[in-house]
């Protein structure tokens, strides 16, 4: 089998946040998806990651919770691959993937508590998780995606906007780092790689992996807002125009916090925040609409169509 | 030790400054004393060595140590050193202004984001774990 192949059906695990606030990431994934002749099948009755609350509160229920969802996507559903487009997802599932090969505590409680909820024990390496960068990058590759390019993104300068969860703590990614072809901690590029194929100017952002300050978002509102507003002044004074964003919590995030640091701060910033997915939708000739810009707070739709793009 | 409010008026000065070189070294010990105060802050000596030729690399991995959380600033440091470099290697470069006001913006997230996890009394250890450190900085 072309290892392609192996990334063309793989499990989907959507997250909650898909379902709800980045319901516009959700819906681009899977029309992207469809575009580029990938098939998703969702991972039935799945449940929460664990996400930061019950991490912080129990980190081996959180590692059970995630090998929950791995189990069901492993053994009930027979895949090999299991792709999560939430960063927080894709780390927990990545988390539990390293708690369950390292830690026999963490073996324990899982198995105690998948017999309790009456469902297989997931084992390490039964299935690999992946993100949706990923996924496009392993399953089409630049070059079959570059053929299937309608509307190029050609004129738009783009900061490329990883977060901190896509890459740390460095030790549960070890397929990342292995030389050409793979991702890198340091300097995160798939996503770079793919917008350009698609025609977009990168440009150079220091702050790809920055915080976004997402958890002190409740808690110290103030701080969230300066986080975001030095990131979105840095894209600015990079030359971009659109932050291109992967993950749901950074995505409201800078959002949320960009309408916020004009009303409490006074301090407007421009640049657009853009999910990839949406913009490599655009890109592969879909409509604005179908992609769900318009659904975005900091709606795009306007300056794509200066662009004179979609 | 400088506080952050002071620390936060120098970035500021500097990025306003017309002399790159000097504003590129307030820069870089501007994110040296952010590091001081989390060191400080964990009952550690800041270090006076260097790594790769930076204090401020040091002082990074000194405050990560048995703080895994802390790494999430890393790359913002090496971030810092890149741009001391680009700023001081080639003073009269086209971009130099750009790359002050770059080097800056990446100094005061590395401010924010140090004085953001000292700042929260039992927010937990998830994620970017702030912890009640603020109170016993002063």
């Amino acid at each position: 089998m072309d290892n392609k192949d192996k990334y063309k059906k793989v499990a989907y695990y959507p997250g909650c946040a898909l379902e709800g606030t980045a319901h516009a990431y959700d819906s681009s994934t899977r029309e992207v998806g469809k575009a580029l002749g990938l098939e998703l099948e969702e991972v039935e009755n799945w449940n929460c990651c664990g996400a930061m609350e019950v991490k912080n509160v129990d980190t081996k229920l959180q590692t059970y919770l995630s090998s929950r969802v791995l189990s069901i996507a492993a053994n009930e559903m027979k895949h090999d691959v299991v792709m999560a487009p939430c960063n927080g997802c894709y780390h927990n599932l990545k988390k539990a993937e390293y708690d369950l090969a390292e830690d026999d505590a963490s073996v324990e409680v899982v198995e105690k508590l998948s017999t309790k909820a009456g469902h297989e024990t997931y084992k390490a390496g039964q299935i690999e998780t992946i993100h949706a960068l990923d996924w496009i990058k392993k399953a089409v590759g630049e070059e079959e995606l570059e053929k299937k390019i309608e509307n190029s993104l050609q004129g738009l300068k783009v900061a490329n906007y990883y977060g901190c969860m896509y890459t740390r703590p460095r030790h549960i990614f070890p397929e990342k780092d292995q030389g050409e072809g793979s991702e890198s901690i340091d300097k995160p590029h798939y996503m770079d790689d793919l917008l350009a194929v698609a025609g977009a100017e990168n440009v150079e952002f220091p702050l790809k992996t920055a915080c976004c300050g997402g958890a002190h978002t409740l808690s110290d509102s103030d701080m969230s807002t300066k986080l975001v507003l030095n990131i979105l002044q840095a894209a600015e004074a990079s030359g971009a125009e659109v932050i291109a964003t992967e993950c749901p919590t950074c995505h409201s995030g800078l959002e949320m916090h960009q309408v916020r640091a004009e009303k409490e701060l006074g301090i407007k910033t421009n640049v657009k925040i853009m999910y990839f997915t949406q913009l490599l939708g655009v890109a592969l000739g879909m409509s604005k609409r179908k992609v769900s810009i318009h659904e975005n707070v900091s709606d795009g739709s306007k300056l794509l169509k200066e662009k004179g793009i979609g | 030790m400088r506080s952050f409010e002071d620390i936060e008026q120098a970035i500021d000065a500097a990025q306003k400054s017309e002399e790159p070189i000097s504003s590129a070294k307030v820069l870089l010990e501007a994110g040296e004393d952010v590091m001081e105060q989390w060191v400080s802050a964990h009952d550690g000596e800041p270090t006076q060595k260097e790594k790769e030729g930076f204090r401020l690399l040091a002082l990074h991995r000194q405050g990560a140590k048995g703080e895994p959380s802390f790494n999430a600033c890393r790359e913002t440091c090496r971030e810092l050193v890149y741009y001391y470099n680009l700023i001081t290697l080639d003073k009269s470069h086209e971009d130099v202004a750009k790359r002050v006001v770059m080097m800056a913006l990446v100094a005061k997230h590395l401010l924010y984001f140090v004085s953001g996890k000292m700042i929260e009394n039992e927010l937990g250890g998830f994620c970017c774990a702030s912890k009640p450190l603020r109170a016993n900085m002063n």
